[in-house]
């Protein structure tokens, strides 16, 4: 098939191509939400409306470009076999920490996202109401940082993971807002209005998102 | 007639009042009332009310009239392939010492009088048009029936249960399914992919006109994903006769690539300077599918393997004439889809065409190949998936071309990139319409002040 292709793509993972390649992986191929079904919470709750939709998508593209680099910088500071080495302590292995560190600092950058969303947006604010602060426990953005260290990612990858997950995840809650702005009308058996439709969306988007599944880039 | 229209005027007595005795299934009679008359509406004298001459069942009418030309090609050209394996294979079998003989399938032995089942010796069978054109009804009625007879009783069922109309829409997306399956499949999948469809991505979401994805895409991607042994390969693609035995949907022995799938496994070898056929290299991708698919004309016309009705890039222009001609359907969409496909096409032949197989596949090759021109005709113009506003058809055709040779070329899994690509599209039609019409208001807003 087109494995010449692939291998021109994957020459080497630092290089310019190949973190756009990493990019497009991880918006389209390897969705967050709509591969791993991660995020799933937020994603069905606040898909009632395309603006605040794309205001709680930008704020989740912001926390992961930010927490992913931090928690690689920890990752391969202080948590992994023999990270201490630099402060004079080599043997040390504190991965059992990571889910903890991680989440520590997915909270603070959310605090921070959230004063500030505060000052400047009062609407967007207001509308994104209890799921602000609950982009904390967003299992996409924790999902983000844990496979970043699984996968061994460099700095320059993690920025672009971090962003490219964060963009797919925008991606699959604005069409899905946007397909419930117009479901609105429709004549949806009681049973399954609301969360039912959305789930059964969810699944179908995601069929169609395996247009992309198989491609090697 | 007249005793047709008797039959149904005393038939709405038993129908037709509340508390009548078949009132529950009222929208049965209703179907059968306006599918065999004009029905009676009118505007009222007074009210704001337009009424077109294209309504809904009009609409759904001349689709089916677009999609006559595919059909009429399904069987024909199912037979043809049908024939030329059996041909290819019996001499095979016959070279190597050994003896061919050809089973009789069931309409064979309606209209040739031959039992069915019966074994006839290969030399003794001469080919013809109506020996084709009857392979191809045994094949493709069976497909239909089944399409519409499950897809109907469901849509039946439905409306029964809302107390509404039953609706045209899917005499439409019935034949479609039809005519973009091979015509091998098996019958029950055939069934379980129209029950899937018509029920998880039609029903639930409101029925007719409200359905997010196109119905019938939806059931060949489902049946592509369940049953990828049956829908994709390079022996799927001609069928075998229904008598033949276990496994007799498909030639036996018989492969039968379509052209993108000998495009994708085309290999450049080093340079051009690769003659034909070396080793098992072509030169590039249109000298591997001319060599084992067909010509190009081969491919426009549609004399090669494939889904039923979709080989043929002529007979979906003729539909493409009739739906732009009466308005059906968005010509936008189609324009966009073409230059879609060129641009990305023209894209992989500039930066990949030295290195790979598919990469170089020419543009006017590429648009006949496949079932793209007849998804983007009858699939990407449907009205209710796609984008409402004209803006929005031309970003969306695009899309979907872009996508569909992007697939084609680069996804390894999957040679035929159209049905994804639409479905993918309609995923986003409803979010590519919300940021035109905020567009629109925007700009409005700054005119206006």
């Amino acid at each position: 098939m087109s494995t010449s292709l692939i291998l021109a793509a994957a020459a080497d993972a630092n290089s310019i191509s190949g973190l756009i390649s990493l990019a497009m992986k991880s918006i389209f191929v390897e969705n967050i939400l709509l591969s791993f079904f991660l995020g799933m919470c937020s994603y069905l709750a606040v898909s009632k409306r395309v603006d605040t939709a794309i205001g709680l998508g930008i704020a989740v593209v912001f926390v992961e470009t930010i927490t992913c680099p931090v928690n690689w910088f920890i990752y391969n500071y202080v948590l992994r076999e023999d990270a201490l080495t630099w402060a004079g302590l080599p043997g040390t292995n504190l991965e059992y920490l990571s889910l903890i560190f991680y989440i520590g600092v997915i909270a603070a950058m959310v605090q921070i996202v959230e004063m500030a969303i505060d000052k400047y947006s009062q609407d967007l604010y207001n509308s994104l109401g209890i799921f602000l602060p609950l982009i904390a426990v967003n299992c996409a953005i924790l999902g983000a940082s844990l496979f970043m260290a699984e996968r061994d990612y460099t700095l320059p990858q993690a920025v672009v993971y971090g962003t490219g997950s964060g963009i797919g995840w925008m991606l699959a809650i604005v069409s899905m807002a946007a397909i419930r702005q117009r479901l609105r009308t429709a004549h949806i058996p009681a049973p399954l209005r609301g969360l039912g439709i959305t789930f059964i969306t969810t699944g179908l988007i995601a069929m169609a998102f395996m247009t992309f599944s198989g491609i090697q880039i | 007639m007249s005793f047709l229209r008797n039959l149904v005027d005393q038939g709405r007595r038993l129908y037709a009042e509340p508390g009548s005795r078949f009132h529950k299934i009222w929208p049965l009679f209703d179907a059968g009332e306006t599918f065999l008359f004009t029905p009676g509406h009118t505007t009222p004298k007074h009210g704001p009310h337009v009424r077109d001459y294209m309504d809904l069942k009009r609409t759904m009418s001349m689709v089916i009239v677009a999609m006559l030309p595919c059909l009429l090609w399904s069987f024909y050209n199912v037979g043809l392939q049908h024939f030329a394996a059996v041909a290819q294979v019996a001499s095979r079998a016959i070279g190597a010492g050994g003896s061919y003989e050809y089973t009789v399938g069931w309409l064979q032995s309606l209209v040739f009088g031959s039992g069915y089942g019966a074994a006839i010796a290969a030399d003794e069978f001469h080919v013809g048009l109506v020996d084709e054109l009857v392979f191809g009804l045994q094949r493709m009625l069976p497909l239909l029936l089944v399409s519409y007879g499950v897809g109907l009783s469901i849509e039946a069922a439905f409306a029964v249960m809302r107390k509404e109309e039953v609706s045209e829409g899917y005499l439409v997306s019935g034949m479609l399914i039809a005519l973009i399956v091979p015509a091998s499949v098996p019958l029950w999948q055939l069934a379980l992919a129209v029950a899937f469809s018509v029920i998880l991505a039609k029903e639930v979401f409101g029925g007719t006109g409200m359905n997010i994805f196109n119905v019938a895409m939806m059931a060949r991607a489902f049946l592509f994903f369940a049953y990828p042994a049956q829908l994709s390969g390079d022996f799927v693609w001609v069928a075998g006769n229904d008598a033949g035995g276990a496994g007799s949907s498909i030639v036996d022995g018989y492969s039968g690539p379509t052209a993108l799938a000998a495009a994708a496994a085309s290999k450049l070898q080093g340079n051009h300077l690769v003659p034909d056929g070396a080793v098992g290299y072509f030169q590039d991708a249109a000298h591997a599918v001319q060599a084992q698919v067909g010509s190009w004309w081969d491919l426009f016309i549609g004399t090669v393997p494939g889904s039923a009705g979709e080989t043929s890039a002529l007979c979906a222009l003729i539909g493409a004439l009739i739906l732009v001609a009466t308005g059906v359907g968005s010509w936008r969409t189609m324009v966009g889809g073409v230059i879609g496909l060129a641009v990305m096409a023209g894209a992989m032949n500039v930066f990949f065409g030295q290195l790979d197989g598919i990469g170089g596949y020419p543009i006017h090759w590429h648009l006949v190949s496949g079932g793209f021109a007849f998804g983007i005709v009858y699939m990407a113009t449907d009205p209710v998936t796609s984008p409402q506003t004209d803006r929005g058809k031309w970003i969306y055709g695009f899309l979907i071309g872009l996508v569909t040779v992007l697939v084609r070329c680069v996804n390894p899994a999957y040679p035929e990139g159209v049905m994804l690509a639409v479905l993918l599209l309609n995923a986003f039609a409803p979010t590519i319409d919300y940021f035109i019409v905020r567009a629109n208001i925007r700009r409005r807003v700054a005119r206006l002040g």
